[in-house]
């Protein structure tokens, strides 16, 4: 091999300096990508420490939602749901189901009866080794119309300015719907006689490639009690745990699954805006609530009910939540296994 | 077959240049998804995960074509430090390129994630459910990330050091367009 021409001194200093421009313009290509240039960028650990409450961030809990108790049981499909969606999951057949009924707050310990809002996480496995996730809400509607607009809410119910949640709905007026709702919307005293919605769009995709925007709710085979805030709150801070695993114990628990199709030019994008009711609608199945385990030691403590985690035949649609959703509850997620010294599993067999 | 090759093989050559390629969109990605709420975070999961396990395939081709081939020796003039840089660098590389994705893999599965590829081709656990060990898993997948980047940075600096200031043919063992694996003879 020849003797390599050793370049002169000046050239090594221009080579140098060569050298660290190329590394400094990657390394803050690496760190722009990170955010670390964008304060203003929305993180998903910006959007999960928005929702600590007064009482602090609930160490291994989830971080909304945070309250709430364990079920299993069985999704059993009539196949009907097959002419929307080729997921295994709406074929005739039944299939095991993980889930959890909880209260929209970040507060672990709160009462009750002084949360507005109330879920369910559900879990449908099938054979194909598919899952089919979703966190629903009894709202009908979502609150506000975007994630942006989703984290400003958060700023504005915990700022300290008394004149934030006024701006704040100002700038977001469809935020007046949810008022209306909670001011309105009849109380109940179980998870059993609620009606919960998926509130975001989805699409399905059926067995042609053929695709349809949808919606979905469970609703409840018991019929709904209305119960006044007053009388809830007499109830003990517990007493919606207490209430569904004595009427579980009782017998098994139904919701119908009822999926919504959108017609052409329905808002997708925006769950703040409810479909008209005359929209088709397809019964898919039925889901049995057989078992409740608290969720200390129960099943569904370490489970994320990721709305994106969707068999074949199911995808996200042009709606901007489930993204932000995911994101956020895999942040969450993350920090509460972190935590999980905090929430210690009894080691009691449920 | 070891020490007397003046470059890597066509072979190593392309994988090379084909895993700098998948492993920086990776990293980027990977840093990126991690900050956003908005939909792209979707799409880059989406990529993050398949892509994760080609580079584990990639790498592990890699590592057996390593094992048969060698690499060219470095220059004997080559001061003792950057030597054993040099060599410390590559088990670097193939420790983050098969123990990345594997951390990865082993984190969903901790998780009780389902692991999607492309198509809803689904991987199995490789893990059972457990909180501690997707905490760790989370952590070290995060650390070795940026441990990644922060080697590649190195790397390439050496790189180019070896082109513009040392000129002695290092670069060019990787860096060479010619589909000729070249042999000098035992010196």
């Amino acid at each position: 091999m020849p003797q390599p021409l050793r370049p002169s001194a000046g050239s090594v200093f221009g080579s140098l300096v060569l050298i660290a421009v190329v590394i400094g313009a990657a390394a803050s290509a690496f760190a722009y990508t990170a955010g670390w240039f964008s304060p203003e960028r929305i993180t998903p650990d910006k959007m999960v420490d928005a929702f600590t409450p007064p009482t602090g961030e609930p160490l291994g809990h989830r971080k909304n939602h945070a309250k709430g108790i364990c079920f299993t049981g069985m999704f059993e499909a009539n196949g009907a749901g097959s002419a929307l969606s080729q997921a295994q999951v709406f074929v005739r057949g039944q299939y095991p189901v993980l889930g959890r009924f909880n209260l929209g707050t970040a507060d672990p310990n709160a009462p009750d009866a002084t949360v507005r809002v109330r879920g369910l996480g559900l879990r449908i496995s099938t054979p194909d080794g598919q899952e089919f996730r979703a966190a629903l809400i009894d709202l009908p509607f979502f609150p506000v119309s975007t994630p942006e607009a989703f984290y400003g809410l958060l700023l504005a119910s915990a700022s300290k300015d008394p004149d934030a949640m006024k701006t704040f709905a100002g700038a977001h007026p469809e935020i007046a719907a949810f008022g209306a709702w909670a001011g309105s919307a009849p109380w109940t005293g179980s998870y059993a006689e609620e009606r919960f919605n998926s509130l975001n769009s989805f699409i399905f995709v059926d067995s042609s490639g053929a695709e349809h925007a949808v919606r979905w709710s469970l609703l409840p085979a018991a019929q709904a009690v209305s119960v006044s805030p007053d009388d809830l709150a007499k109830r003990g801070p517990d007493f919606l745990e207490q209430e569904i695993t004595e009427r579980v114990r009782g017998g098994p628990q139904h919701w119908t699954m009822v999926v919504t199709v959108a017609n052409p030019g329905d808002p997708t994008a925006d769950p703040s805006k409810a479909w008209p009711d005359d929209r088709r609608t397809v019964e898919v199945g039925t889901l049995t609530v057989q078992q409740i385990e608290a969720e200390r030691d129960g099943p569904c403590r370490d489970i994320n009910f990721d709305p994106t985690v969707l068999p074949t035949g199911m995808k996200t649609s042009d709606d901007p939540f489930p993204a932000a959703r995911s994101s956020a509850y895999a942040k969450s997620y993350d920090r509460r296994t972190a935590e999980a010294a905090d929430y210690p599993r009894t080691g009691a067999t449920p | 077959m070891n020490g007397v090759r003046q470059r890597f093989t066509v072979v190593q050559r392309i994988l090379h240049w084909l895993m700098a390629v998948c492993i920086l969109a990776m990293l980027f990605i990977g840093v990126g998804m991690v900050s956003t709420v908005m939909p792209k975070y979707l799409t880059l999961v989406s990529i993050h995960k398949p892509l994760g396990i080609a580079i584990l395939v990639l790498a592990l081709i890699r590592l057996a074509v390593r094992l048969v081939y060698g690499a060219p020796s470095l220059p004997v003039d080559l001061p003792g430090p950057m030597k054993l840089a040099a060599h410390a660098s590559h088990y670097a590389f193939y420790a983050l390129m098969i123990g990345m994705p594997l951390i990865g893999w082993a984190m969903l599965s901790a998780a009780a994630y389902p692991v999607v590829l492309i198509g809803g081709v689904h991987l199995p656990a490789i893990l059972p459910q457990s909180d501690s060990l997707h905490a760790l898993l989370w952590d070290a997948h995060i650390l070795l990330a940026f441990a990644f980047f922060a080697l590649i940075l190195l790397h390439v600096a050496a790189a180019l050091f070896h082109a513009l200031v040392r000129r002695d043919g290092v670069f060019e063992a990787m860096a060479s367009v010619s589909t000729l694996d070249e042999v000098a003879p035992a010196e």
